[in-house]
């Protein structure tokens, strides 16, 4: 069993990589990736788990990393947009679609879209893609653009 | 970030995860069961909670089950929305699960953290009231299995220090015809102004709701009124509104007589569609 009291040393994995960390058992993972990791694309909004601005994986699915303590993804796979690479097909898409205004939404934007191909290989039906992106919020009202960088995700042409 | 600290336990067994609880307790640290987290975090974060400790359940073997048996299906306490809705099991609590939040945040909440949160809606509930369920739980008497309805009048009454382990649902109850209608303020995303859930068993309706009242809940005397053929679906509707076991919930997303009001046309829809054989 385990048992954390005042400020502990953690391993977690994040983008391919094992970091120990110092953390407070009440840590968010959010404030963790960013604060100690540099790892400032998942962004800090509503901090209480309605815009998806935070969004990350953890073992191929999609979580807002402000409701999730660090201390939590222990022994799970932390995944963001800098994990990504630059080169994905969801960072492509977004890029071809102009799928971002003043883009402080995209990168949960992108990790939501990038959960959704990994859990859906093949493009869903409309409903699972608009239920997934349901999850994040867009304050410039990029959603149809978003939503065509989906399908060219995916391979279609986003028309 | 939350502006305390906490004292964080992660047992592998019930057992562990009662030694844990009952050692901070008399520690004083005021512990709480801790699964998906996402109420507890926000609560910490606003001010509304305090605790000394949590207790994550969420890698105990017993609280992750999600099969189906010869009995029906059982389900563990932390399994998430979005695997009960995945499964596809029972496909009126899969369908209340995929409206409770959204999708990421199903990924995360789990099914004994939506019986037990305080968030008065509770939604999941409403297909274990009609269905006959019964719940595992584990405390200082170890393991014993109690009817969902008995332990939860409208909120979840637990024993100090136990916690839910899994729920049963009867399989008779899987594959019942149901419907589930769940009205907002606006958005499709947000808490219920009006939740119905109802199966029909031997034709004869069964129907709970969320957000009409203060806490879930399943009236017999309102489903007699409904299963009553004689009078018409609007006057059987008009009928049972008037026999709520409680005074309508009134706040910012709609005033008691709104949501009555929403939910006398619902219910007079719901009517229609199981006498038309649209159910």
């Amino acid at each position: 069993m385990v048992r954390y009291e005042r400020k502990t040393v953690v391993c977690l994995h994040v983008n391919g990589s094992r970091h120990e960390l110092a953390v407070r058992p009440s840590d968010l993972l959010l404030d963790v990736l960013r604060d100690q990791l540099g790892l400032t694309a998942a962004k800090p909004g509503c901090k209480n788990g309605d815009c998806g601005a935070c969004t990350v994986m953890m073992d191929g699915w999609p979580v807002k990393s402000c409701l999730v303590l660090a201390v939590e993804a222990e022994g799970h796979e932390i995944l963001t947009v800098e994990g990504l690479g630059g080169t994905a097909a969801v960072q492509k898409a977004f890029v071809d679609a102009n799928a971002f205004q003043c883009g402080y939404c995209t990168s949960g934007f992108l990790m939501v879209c990038h959960a959704l191909r990994t859990q859906h290989p093949v493009m869903p039906e409309e409903y699972t893609v608009e239920e997934w992106l349901q999850s994040n919020i867009c304050r410039c009202t990029s959603y149809e653009e978003i939503r065509k960088a989906v399908d060219i995700m995916y391979g279609g042409g986003g028309g | 970030m939350i502006p305390f600290d906490f004292i964080y336990c992660r047992p592998d067994s019930l057992t562990e995860a009662l030694d844990t609880y009952r050692q901070l307790e008399a520690e004083g640290k005021s512990p709480v069961y801790y699964s998906g987290g996402s109420e507890i975090i926000t609560l910490c974060r606003a001010g509304g909670i305090r605790p000394g400790a949590v207790v994550d359940i969420k890698r105990i073997p017993d609280c992750l089950c999600l099969f189906p048996d010869d009995q029906g299906l059982n389900l563990g306490s932390a399994c998430t929305l979005n695997q009960v809705k995945e499964s596809k099991h029972f496909p009126l609590l899969g369908t209340v699960c995929g409206r409770i939040a959204d999708h990421t945040n199903q990924c995360r909440i789990t099914l004994g953290g939506n019986l037990c949160g305080s968030i008065i809606y509770r939604e999941t509930s409403l297909p274990l009231l009609l269905s006959d369920a019964k719940m595992t739980v584990f405390g200082a008497d170890g393991l014993r299995t109690i009817a969902f309805k008995d332990a939860f009048p409208g909120r979840m009454h637990l024993r100090p220090g136990e916690l839910i382990v899994q729920i049963h649902v009867p399989s008779r109850a899987l594959r019942a015809p149901s419907s589930h209608v769940k009205r907002t303020q606006n958005e499709k995303i947000d808490y219920p102004l009006v939740g119905v859930a109802a199966i029909w068993q031997d034709n004869v309706l069964k129907i709970a709701f969320s957000g009409v009242c203060a806490h879930p809940f399943r009236s017999p005397r309102m489903e007699a009124v409904l299963n009553d053929h004689g009078p018409s679906c609007a006057a059987r509707a008009d009928k049972a509104v008037s026999l709520l076991p409680k005074p309508a919930y009134s706040d910012v997303r709609g005033s008691a007589e709104y949501r009555v009001f929403v939910l006398r046309n619902t219910l007079e829809a719901l009517l229609e569609d199981w006498e038309n054989g649209q159910i």
